[in-house]
């Protein structure tokens, strides 16, 4: 075996916070072989990213890094600023989360580039010009000498994530460095981005290492694999080997509690009650919000979020609704619970018309229509006990209850999502994430609803605090006979609680069909586009597959193509899908909205 | 895999904030000498034996001294420089007080309307807010006061009048945000009333701003009164304010330092330590700061 | 950018309008006449200064009137220095109040910046807590507190300066002035630059340019001085505004011919056209400033420039 390109050892690394000292990574060590993957997986605050940040010493200012990090013959750890600048940026190259963020948005991307070529190679003027024009050609950004003068606020999410890679390999660096660099995007970009890194380590033999909390995605990407645990390492390997056959505990758990895409889910249980008139409804529902660009003197104009959409929920159902940043699925499940505004169509609930009833009505109903948002702790009063938040639907529609039957119906809640009742005095802030999440829940059952729309209810959690939430809200669902509109991006997890699915793009349904159908079987080309873009948790499979995958990225909003809205992006397009919207037709058990549905 | 809760007591922010506070060491100092302060403005000069207006014969501009029982000095007119201090800063201190409620008032009112209500009705408000923003307020004031004459109620309404209007752009911005935050929206989707929401979750979540900003306003309206007081535009004589100290212990500067030394000192500390307050109490409860750890 | 402007333009006109309505009207609600102030006139005579002034027309009449002058560079005639008009009086003082007030701004950006963005490169150091102390007391202390005590100390202490009076405009009758007019400003803009720098330099990109290994010099320069700098354009139209405010005190007591010296006389003697024409032009120039600084400000920030 060669000499390793970056070996560490015993690498330690604390934080002196006013709380005490926090130690994020203990005692890791691994060596990467010059062009090697190592994939580097682990949930949040297991150490990972300030592992890579203290090899270069990128640390915060309260942060202190101790052990051996030998890189192409010297250690970095014992390195000076000055000697460490020259392996940044021209050795050792990083790309982050969000390219929004990342790239200043007061400078245009040319000038950027040219900053740190003319740091480490001295070039400038047209030279460097010609230089980064040519590494924006080279991953894949059309028109390149032309986008040298935009400023990043201009370009798409997976554009600016291209320029990030870009310059990072302007230095033709020995490693590249990636910190969760697809997580900010959709699938269709993710997939583009992966196999544009893969691309770029075959013809430049740059060592990648990919920092990930997402197991499908270093499954396809990386050569071995190093599992993070509590700033340790749990278990490293090869990637088939960790996938295979995982040796420590923590591995094989992390690895049970991901969501299979490539299989079907275990069957759920039967409802308690089935069939009958459906709970809830949407007819051709449309939904619009004025966009005034500036404020007095600015063009107002109309963005269709939802566009034509209808669905029936019955009773017991899992309808899950899946789509991309943009499509329109939270919006839509604002309007199901009447928080915006329907521009037109109508939305049914035990058969009465949410849009056309009188206030008192509407609120009224909504004891038995409920909501979970995304976001744990934002999706809960910081001013406010535990107590008093579960406790609100009580305070609203049995505001008789005295004290002690509120305290109890309360515990008695607190109990079923898998709280202590004894915490109910404390505070949000107080709470992890994942026990936000169970607050959130235990407010939206308390008055037993008969309908609850998830809205990403699952999406900032980590896999296996996920699958621990997952798991209770299907539990909770048979015990308390509830219907579930379950909205999500991530298709593994729509696979895994829904029974029907629905695909939105740019505001309109694409396909609707049963679970195990849409995903056996999709007949709509964008649901094909999704399945074949999502990474699989499994190398072997991973391996085989072609990542071509869906080109370019979803049009705006404000301005959707004529005809089919997904025609922009579909292989199978033709000139009459510009001209005729497709209506949402029957085939087989499902419905899809593509005039070439039969054909292909 | 349980996660661990934290052990410890039940937490508000606003304990959180207290505590934050407390291991703020230059603001829990300022804020002892203000409340000092304002113990001495509203006791002392009961306790002293001179009056505001009085005039001590022998003593005429005369320097501080412990033997003539004028520990400050007095005043061209012989009159006791500490009693009239601590009536100045009485006068300082209500018109602090008064304006900022005003200000308070009409800009939480009107900040808070414009942001739950969003739309046009926000768009026409907010626009008006700049507008006003955009007038030279000081000089109106000042014309104001040349036109109606000296008058306390006068000043408090003008200095008032004026401040609202960062009080409402403030109020205003928390409120648009707070209203699309995740747990309004699941109180509306849980059908709480609309008068609710607002008691239960927009009002305490504003607090924090508005107390914030209340601090920082006390010392703006205390320079603005000084100011007026020191151009001869605020209270009459005899009654008198810092300002209009300052600036009769100006006109006495080669003479008799004291006149101006020491009303300058008492509405310097007092600025100082209303700012220190307000950048503390901003530390401690300011939201963004305490996401961003 | 050009939809950008005139939406600054929507807002400064109606504010320029606002202002030469509430002043107008202010006035005629004021109780007692500008003749007020002399011995007791007789009728006739009064009546007279009346039409002279068009005081005996319906008021719609005289704001159009008022306007039309204004449009013209006509502030009226004062009352209180009956040879001059209001135009003159300003025009007289106003090359002093620009000289000083240009000077104070000047310096107020130049070490304020400087001192702001030091601390900010030095945070939680000495250096920093001392600016930020000095700053904290700087903007405690009034510039009508700082300018007796520094002419006490520094002029009738040591004698060095002249403690009042313009003389001939040279350095040594403007040091002092333009000084304690921009201490307050000076204080303020170290604030805001050192906050706004800590925030820059705690962002993403900026972590990013030092991962790509750039030196700190080209980061702070290249990378961080520009977005840091954005709250500070956008406080040059308030600080235009708290300068203006300043200077009236200032100029009264370093006894300065400029205009807020008139100003303050003229509010003191009760002299209407003097004071509402001084406060329309301080006005005016105000929000001609906030104009400017939007502009400047548009350009410099690309999200703004290129929304077109």
């Amino acid at each position: 075996m060669s000499a390793p390109l970056l070996a560490v050892e015993g690498l330690d690394v604390e934080f002196a916070t006013p709380a005490g000292t926090v130690h994020a990574v203990r005692g890791l060590g691994f060596a990467l072989q010059p062009g090697e993957t190592l994939g580097i997986v682990g949930e949040s605050g297991s150490g990972k990213s300030q592992a890579m940040l203290a090899l270069l010493g990128l640390l915060a200012a309260n942060g202190r890094a101790q052990g051996r990090a030998l890189f192409e013959g010297a250690d970095l750890l014992a390195l000076d600023e000055p000697a460490l600048e020259r392996v940044r940026g021209s050795r050792i190259a990083m790309v982050f989360q969000d390219p929004m963020t990342s790239l200043n948005p007061y400078l245009a991307v040319g000038r950027q580039m040219g900053l740190v070529l003319a740091a480490h190679r001295g070039v400038s003027g047209a030279a460097a010009r010609r230089e980064c024009a040519a590494a924006l050609e080279a991953v894949g950004i059309p028109e390149p000498a032309h986008r040298l003068g935009r400023y990043p606020h201009e370009l798409s999410g997976g554009m600016r994530q291209r320029v990030m890679i870009a310059t990072a390999l302007l230095c033709r660096p020995a490693l590249l460095i990636a910190d969760e660099p697809t997580t900010a995007l959709d699938v269709t970009v993710q997939s583009q981005i992966l196999a544009l890194m893969q691309e770029l380590r075959t013809r430049y033999g740059t060592a990648i290492v990919l920092i990930t909390h997402d197991l499908a995605v270093v499954a396809g990407v990386a050569d071995r694999i190093l599992v993070m645990q509590q700033g340790a390492c749990r278990e490293e390997g090869p990637a088939e080997a960790i996938f295979r056959t995982p040796q420590h505990p923590y591995t094989r758990a992390l690895l049970a509690a991901v969501p299979r895409l490539d299989r079907p889910a275990t069957p759920l249980p039967p409802p308690r009650v089935q069939g009958g008139a459906p709970l809830l409804a949407a007819e051709a529902l449309r939904v619009e919000f004025p966009v005034t660009e500036g404020r007095l003197a600015g063009r107002r104009r109309r963005l269709r979020a939802v566009a034509d959409v209808s669905f029936a929920l019955a009773p017991g159902e899992i309808l899950g609704v899946v789509g991309e940043s943009g499509c329109g699925k939270s919006t839509l499940g604002r309007a199901l619970l009447a928080l915006v505004p329907v521009a037109g169509g109508r939305v049914s609930f035990l058969g009465r018309d949410l849009t056309a009833l009188a206030h008192a009505e509407l609120q009224a109903l909504r004891r038995d229509l409920q909501v979970v948002f995304q976001d744990p702790l934002a999706s809960l009063d910081p001013r406010m006990t535990v107590r008093d938040i579960v406790a609100e639907p009580l305070d609203t529609f049995e505001p008789r209850l005295d004290e002690a039957m509120r305290t109890n119906r309360v515990a008695e809640m607190l109990t079923r999502v898998g709280l202590d009742p004894s915490h109910m005095n404390r505070y949000p802030h107080q709470f992890s994430g994942g026990q936000c999440q169970r607050v959130a829940i235990a407010r939206a059952l308390i008055m037993r609803p008969r309908v609850v729309v998830c809205d990403e209810a699952v999406s900032a959690l980590d896999v296996s605090v996920r699958a621990q939430i997952l798991r209770l809200l299907l539990e909770l669902r048979r015990l308390l006979d509830l219907s579930l509109v379950f909205i999500g991006h991530d298709l593994a997890v729509i696979r895994q609680v829904s029974q029907r699915v629905m695909v939105m793009y740019l505001g309109r349904v694409m396909e609707i069909a049963p679970a195990e159908e849409l995903f056996g079987a999709p007949r709509h080309p964008y649901t094909r586009a999704l399945l074949a873009a999502a990474p699989l948790p499994d190398p072997a499979l991973e391996r085989g597959r072609l990542r071509a995958g869906l080109p370019g990225e979803p049009p705006s909003p404000l301005a959707p193509p004529s005809g089919c809205v997904f025609r922009t992006r579909c292989v199978w397009a033709l000139a009459r899908c510009a001209e005729q919207v497709p209506p949402l037709v029957r085939d087989g058990a499902g419905e899809v909205a593509c005039l070439r549905a039969g054909e292909i | 895999m349980s996660e661990p809760v934290s052990d410890e007591a039940p937490r508000s922010l606003w304990s959180d904030a207290r505590a934050a506070l407390r291991h703020n060491r230059a603001a829990t100092g300022a804020g002892i000498v203000l409340a000092l302060m304002t113990l001495a403005v509203l006791v002392l000069p009961a306790l002293l034996p001179f009056s505001y207006e009085q005039t001590d014969w022998d003593h005429i501009a005369a320097g501080p001294s412990l033997a003539s029982g004028h520990l400050l000095g007095t005043d061209a007119l012989g009159r006791d420089l500490l009693v009239r201090t601590l009536w100045g800063g009485r006068v300082s201190l209500l018109v602090a007080l008064v304006a900022t409620a005003v200000s308070l008032v009409i800009g939480v009112t009107w900040g808070a309307i414009a942001g739950y209500a969003g739309g046009r009705i926000d768009q026409v408000m907010m626009r008006i807010v700049d507008i006003l923003y955009a007038l030279p307020f000081m000089f109106l004031v000042i014309l104001l006061m040349v036109l109606f004459g000296r008058n306390l109620v006068l000043i408090f309404v003008a200095i008032g009048a004026i401040n609202w209007l960062d009080m409402a752009r403030i109020v205003r911005g928390q409120t648009l945000s707070l209203r699309n935050r995740e747990f309004v929206e699941a109180a509306r989707a849980g059908g709480v009333p609309a008068a609710r929401i607002v008691r239960r979750h927009i009002v305490p979540n504003l607090l924090g701003v508005v107390v914030v900003y209340v601090t920082l306003t006390i010392p703006h309206v205390i320079l603005v009164e000084s100011f007026l007081s020191f151009l001869g535009l605020g209270v009459q004589e005899p009654m008198t304010s810092w300002g209009a100290l300052v600036n009769e212990g100006a006109q006495e500067l080669e003479t008799s330092w004291w006149m101006i030394f020491f009303p300058g000192l008492f509405l310097a500390t007092t600025l100082f330590c209303c700012n220190f307050l307000g950048d503390g109490l901003r530390d401690a409860l300011d939201p963004r700061d305490r996401s961003g750890r | 950018m050009l939809r950008f402007t005139l939406q600054r333009l929507l807002t400064g006109i109606p504010a320029l309008l606002v202002l030469v309505a509430l002043a107008f009207f202010l006035i005629r609600a004021a109780p007692g006449g500008p003749f007020d102030t002399e011995r007791q006139l007789s009728p006739e005579i009064e009546a007279n200064l009346r039409r002279a002034y068009h005081l005996d027309e319906p008021l719609p009449l005289q704001f159009a009137r008022y306007l039309g002058n204004l449009a013209r560079g006509d502030f009226g005639p004062s009352f209180q220095y009956r040879d001059f008009t209001v135009t003159e009086l300003i025009g007289a003082g106003f090359p002093v109040s620009l000289r000083v007030g240009g000077l104070a701004m000047l310096l107020a950006v130049l070490v304020g910046v400087a001192a702001g963005a030091f601390a900010a490169l030095r945070q939680n150091r000495f250096a920093d807590h001392a600016v930020m102390a000095a700053a904290m007391t700087g903007i405690s202390i009034p510039n009508f507190v700082m300018a007796p005590l520094l002419v006490l100390g520094v002029a009738v202490g040591l004698g060095w300066l002249p403690a009042g009076g313009y003389g001939d405009g040279g350095w040594r009758h403007l040091l002092l002035p333009v000084v304690t007019l921009a201490l307050p400003q000076i204080a303020y803009l170290a604030r805001l630059t050192r906050a706004s720098m800590i925030e820059v330099l705690r962002s993403p990109y900026i972590r990013t340019a030092r991962a790509q290994g750039l030196p700190p010099r080209t980061i702070i320069l290249r990378h961080a001085l520009k977005p840091a700098l954005l709250p500070v354009v956008s406080y040059l139209g308030p600080a235009t505004a708290a300068l203006i405010t300043g200077s009236v005190v200032i100029e009264q007591i370093f006894g300065l011919p400029g205009i807020g010296r008139f100003f303050v006389n003229g509010a003191l003697n009760r002299d209407y056209t003097l004071v509402m024409g001084v406060v329309v032009f301080y006005g005016a120039l105000i929000l001609a400033f906030n104009f400017l600084v939007d502009l400047v400000y548009g350009f410099l920030d690309p999200r703004i420039r290129h929304d077109t």
